[in-house]
């Protein structure tokens, strides 16, 4: 599918032009600034509905293409385009952005222009992460992230905002450099950073185990799976409302990406062999992650340890190399992205008006404010997997795509549903039922401008709770793809076992 | 019949009007879309059983709703003659509880909100009774379950109330959890979930055994057990009960409807809906016939001595729900099917007369500071009494006819179906019993509670008698659809239901089944009479037994400590492992040790090797590009490029 102009090109420079423009404006004009971003967001998301209304559902191949020679001595290209694995991700990237704009209005009180400047920084690049088909390109969007987000958190955060910087940073870029590594030894071997080429290549077996633990550092860490996930409640109850919201929404789905766009179709024989590893692991993030919620008496870090056990999910479904799971995993990154990120606008919302992260500092709130209630429910509620809503569609098909591939791993996966029920209605419970908590007694209710953002993500919650097949719609022949590509790919599986028995 | 879509749409309708609308717009006159929505899915419900009566039955689908490779599944709408029965089941006590409700309810600041739930769980139900496949109904399964625990814990404000909420919703996660891999499990040995094409081909199956922990166990026992696990929490079954007593906490027209007469009771309609499934497998019946005993026979014993009216009511709503599954378990779904109906109406009465009676003491439930109330409020006493006939079988009443046929048919089908009767009928004694315990101490007697309760006695307005008194109607006539041949009826309601559940297996000469029906009608009159001599006649007697059989009665006062005992095994050491173990040890010292140890090494080495004071991370990003150097040619030397 072709547009006639370069779509994808549109989406990474409009915000970067957006910033741009911002940092030409004078600061006092604070008004302005927050008018200029969200009109640049939502711009981009503007013009990145095509990609919804016009993408061609029945072809593997890549989409909106653009192709340009950029470093051509070493054949590095500026080469974007989408498929069914990433078009979603482009498109959530884009609303998140308006979202995260409209939550930081009146919330961010210094450096507002530096603050939007970042914020749209960031979306360029993630964009640009989710669209790159060339390794190098990819690794230049990956990295661009970084530094952005850095700042948010460490610049707007809050007490504990320079440690938990530091780490977030530190983490994702020992990741990141090991995956430099990964990116310039396939280079080496192949001549290429095409990343469509690259997937149809037959890559000896040692190499391919050697590139996939390169691999696996950086997008482990991104996801995060445990053991490498203790950045991520720091980064989190650190971050400014609109930081955890991009955090929880988009960047960590990165690493899950990561896995799907480069490790399964480049190294099939590779990805197959470590399956038991991937789901082993990802089973112990779904039921640590659950049961460290229990522990939390902070409300940001209790979301932002479910989060490990919700990615836990994700990587199981995407390890279960079948249909139902794979799907299910890229589905339930949308829906993690959609409810986590709006049950961290949920607590910038009440954190703006209390200052206080603390549970026990709450307490009655639904009486004090009924219909903030009814929208945190709704995403509690979609947290949990209740059937209807957005949550259900992917946990089923996770667990089902899980207990196909191995029942263990299954039938543990679906523990969590019940331990995410024990964590989430308790924090309900705590927060909003009970005798009202003097200390939020005089709360005023929600305003138009909060209520909306919530509003956007709660529509979505509904529609692919109740027409998932909108969204599944979208990964079917690219998925059926992908695993044919995995399955099928190279020599059998007895060589890659026989190499692991032979001292890995 | 395409007008079946309006029985769950409208109290869609009325569910989003009221949430959306109600808060601004009608606070006090919510209850308009809700009673409006509900009395004409009850019309269209009623048009329906006259098609299905008719020989229609109809199984469409509405749309695809999951499509993931080979995995297809719509929602779609199934309606026979059990869906029918349920379907008049659950809108007329729906309808009759929201009438009750605009007078049990009208000065709360949240009827709006009240009215919505109903609405929301009205939908809800019907969606999982009209489904057409296992994962619809697992939608309304769940969707109940919301509801349920939003009504529990109605007035939030009590943490009483929120705690149990939360616990009904946990303890059903349990049972879901297998539900769920239940249904995974059907698809995966069948590649649908669609009823009928599950039904017919599940027989393939037959000689498939899978091995767990060393034990072969057949396919579809395991199915048929995972199914029930979902169907022992949602019906409040041993050892998943213990949400149901607590749940009284929630407004009591809510536990007549949600709690008593339709939501428990969807466990026994998943196991008679699935009976293809489980006449399979004579493992997972026996499985389900003792569970239902041993239950009936466990929650009846507790209901002996609680003093909370409604906890008794909900003890002996667990103990009836016990024999519908006994009833299922011996092959006899007819009968539960049956007994479902009738208990339906019978106990929701029971719960609605209690509702009237907290509504007269200002909202007192301990029945030994009540009595006498017979004088002030008769309406609600008659009914009570009619109910309280019905449930302890006394002929010609609803619940006889229900729980006669469901003790013959156990004791005809033999083997496990003797020890299951067994316990049904000493069930049924104690239900007699305690039943009338409380209509004795409620209502009999001199009035024991404060002089001010006593001044406002009163009996309750038209809005909730009315609803009493059609409910007794229920409660009297219900079970005649179905009279035994042996007292000269044709058994309509077993004959009805068939084409859906077959018949039982089982003989029996007609001199069992009248010792059967005369040991039951013999067993709840003797319940009776002993409950009128220990609470009128000889009241210290009770007082004595408590005392001399102190061990048992303390046992049973405490409900067997299952609260303590799950709280002991479950509760506190999640919280301990969360907060002690992973927090203090895993997380905080060793990965976090690990992670804080690498770079400060890193650092510490930087500045001693480098002499370097800048800021931290162009150490760290230094040398990570050392070692990244250092690291491709590792790769390089062992890969061999």
């Amino acid at each position: 599918m072709n547009l006639g102009y370069p779509v994808l090109t549109s989406l990474i420079f409009t915000p970067v032009i957006g910033a741009l423009i911002l940092l030409f404006v004078n600061r006092k004009h604070e008004n302005f600034i927050r008018f200029i971003s969200l009109g640049v967001s939502l711009l981009t998301f503007l013009l990145s509905l095509p990609l919804f209304t016009h993408f061609d559902r029945t072809t593997h191949l890549m989409q909106f293409v653009e192709r340009k020679d950029w470093i051509s001595e070493w054949g590095i290209q500026y080469y974007l385009g989408v498929d069914g694995i990433s078009v979603l991700f482009v498109l959530l990237s884009t609303l998140i952005t308006i979202l995260c704009i409209l939550i930081s209005w009146g919330s961010i009180k210094t450096k507002l222009k530096e603050f939007f400047i970042s914020i749209l920084l960031i979306e360029g690049a993630m964009i640009g992460v989710f669209c790159s088909l060339d390794f190098f390109l990819f690794y230049i969007f990956w990295e661009a992230m970084l530094i952005p987000m850095y700042l948010i958190i460490g610049v707007w955060g809050g007490p504990k905002r320079v440690y938990a910087a530091i780490k977030f940073f530190l983490y994702t870029l020992v990741g990141s450099v090991l995956m430099l590594v990964g990116i310039i030894v396939l280079y080496m071997k192949s001549g290429t950073f095409n990343i469509v080429k690259l997937s149809q290549l037959t890559l000896p077996i040692s190499l391919q185990f050697w590139l996939f633990w390169a691999f696996f550092a950086a997008f482990a860490v991104k996801v995060p799976m445990f053991p490498v996930h203790t950045w991520l409640p720091d980064a989190h109850t650190e971050a400014p409302t609109a930081g955890s919201v991009i955090l929880a929404a988009i960047l960590i789905k990165m690493g899950a990406y990561g896995f799907l766009r480069f490790s399964l179709p480049i190294l099939p024989d590779a990805s197959r062999a470590m399956t038991p590893f991937m789901l082993g692991l990802s089973v112990v993030a779904i039921i640590y992650g659950g049961i460290v919620c229990l522990g939390q008496t902070d409300l940001k870090r209790l979301i932002a340890y479910s989060s490990v056990s919700h990615m836990g999910f994700v990587t199981l479904g995407i390890f279960a190399l079948n249909t139902q799971g794979v799907e299910g995993g890229i589905l339930q990154m949308i829906n993690h992205g959609i409810v986590t990120g709006a049950l961290f606008l949920c607590v910038g919302i009440v954190y703006e008006r209390t200052h206080s992260r603390e549970i026990a500092d709450y307490g009655g709130l639904a009486t004090v404010m009924p219909v903030y209630a009814g929208f945190f429910l709704l995403f509690t509620l979609a947290s949990v997997g209740l059937p209807g809503l957005n949550g259900f569609v992917g946990e089923f098909l996770i667990i089902l795509g899980g207990f196909k591939a191995k029942v263990l791993a299954g039938v543990l996966a679906a523990t969590g549903i019940i331990i995410g029920a024990g964590y989430m209605l308790w924090l309900y419970q705590r927060v909003f039922f009970n005798e009202v908590n003097e200390k939020i007694a005089s709360l005023h209710p929600m305003e138009l401008r909060e209520a909306a953002t919530l509003l956007v993500l709660a529509i979505f919650v509904l529609w692919i709770g109740i027409f998932p097949n909108t969204f599944l719609g979208f990964m079917h022949v690219s998925v059926s793809h992908l695993l044919e590509r995995v399955h099928y790919g190279l020599s059998d599986t007895m060589v890659a076992a026989k190499h692991i028995t032979g001292g890995f | 019949m395409n007008y079946y879509l309006l029985i769950p749409f409208l109290p869609l309708a009325a569910f989003l009007i009221n949430i959306l609308l109600g808060r601004k717009l009608f606070r006090h006159q919510a209850h308009w879309p809700s009673t409006l929505a509900v009395l004409g899915s009850l019309v269209v419900s009623v048009l329906v059983l006259i098609d299905v009566l008719n020989g229609q039955t109809l199984n469409r689908d509405l749309y695809s709703w999951i499509i993931s490779g080979k995995f297809r599944v719509s929602v779609g709408f199934l309606i026979d003659q059990l869906t029918a029965v349920m379907l008049i089941v659950v809108t007329s006590v729906s309808f009759l509880v929201h009438v009750y409700s605009i007078g049990y309810m009208h000065d709360d600041p949240g009827y709006y909100r009240f009215y919505s739930y109903l609405s929301l769980f009205t939908f809800s139900m019907l969606m999982l009774v009209m489904s057409n496949n296992f994962l619809q109904l697992y939608f309304g399964w769940e969707a109940v379950g919301l509801c349920s625990y939003l009504l529990i814990g109605f007035w939030y404000q009590k943490k009483s109330a929120s705690d149990a909420g939360k616990k009904a919703f946990i303890v059903n996660r349990f049972g879901d959890f297998g539900f769920g891999l239940g249904v995974i499990l059907i698809f995966l040995t069948l590649g649908t979930l669609h009823y009928s094409p599950v039904f017919e081909t599940i027989g393939t199956l037959s000689e498939k055994t899978v091995s767990i922990f060393g034990l072969e166990m057949n396919i579809i026992t395991i199915i048929a057990l995972l199914l029930f696990c979902g169907a022992v929490g949602k019906s409040a079954q041993l050892p998943l009960h213990v949400w149901l007593p607590d749940a009284m906490e929630g407004p009591t027209p809510v536990s007549a409807l949600i709690h008593a007469a339709t939501m428990v009771t969807a466990g026994v309609f998943l196991v008679a809906r699935a009976n293809p499934i489980f006449s399979l497998s004579p493992t997972a019946m026996s499985v389900v016939a003792v569970v239902g005993g041993l239950t009936a026979l466990f929650a009846a014993t507790i209901a002996l001595v609680q003093n909370d009216i409604k906890r008794v009511i909900a003890y002996s709503t667990v103990s009836q729900l016990g024999y519908m599954f006994l009833a299922c378990g011996v092959g006899a779904y007819g009968a539960g099917i049956f007994h479902l109906y009738t208990h339906a109406y019978f106990k929701a009465l029971l719960f609605l007369c209690a509702g009237s009676v907290m509504h007269a003491m200002g909202g007192e439930l301990d029945c030994q500071k009540m009595g006498g109330l017979r004088k002030y409020m008769p309406v609600t006493y008659w009914t009570m009494l009619i109910a309280s006939l019905s449930i302890s079988g006394i002929p010609g009443l609803a619940g006889f006819f229900s729980k006669d046929e469901i003790l013959f048919r156990a004791y005809a089908a033999g083997g496990v179906g003797k020890f299951v009767w067994l316990l049904g009928t000493i069930a049924a004694l104690l239900t007699a019993f305690y039943s009338f315990r409380l209509i004795f101490l409620t209502f009999h007697g001199e009035f024991r509670g404060t002089e001010e309760q006593k001044h406002h006695l009163h009996e309750s307005p038209k809005a909730m008698t009315i609803p009493l008194l059609l409910l007794a109607i229920g409660a009297v006539g219900a079970g005649w659809v179905g009279i035994p041949p042996l007292l000269g009826g044709g058994e309509h309601f077993a004959e009805y239901i068939a084409p859906v559940v077959g018949h039982p297996a089982g003989e029996a000469t007609h001199a069992e089944e009248w010792m059967t029906m005369g040991l039951s009608v013999l067993v709840g009159l003797a319940g009776i009479l002993t409950a009128w001599i220990f609470y009128l006649r000889k009241r210290e007697i009770p007082v004595r037994l408590a005392e001399k059989f102190q061990p048992i009665y303390r046992v049973l006062w405490n409900k067997y400590y299952f609260d303590e005992l799950y709280d002991f095994i479950i509760v506190r050491p999640s919280l301990f492992v969360a907060r002690n173990i992973i927090m203090g040890f895993t997380d905080g010292a060793i990965i976090e040790g690990i992670v804080n140890g690498v770079p400060a090494f890193i650092g510490w080495l930087g500045s001693h090797v480098r002499k370097v004071q800048s800021g931290l991370l162009q150490h760290y990003a230094t040398f990570m590009a050392l070692g990244l150097f250092l690291l491709i040619a590792i790769v390089m030397i062992v890969t061999g490029v």
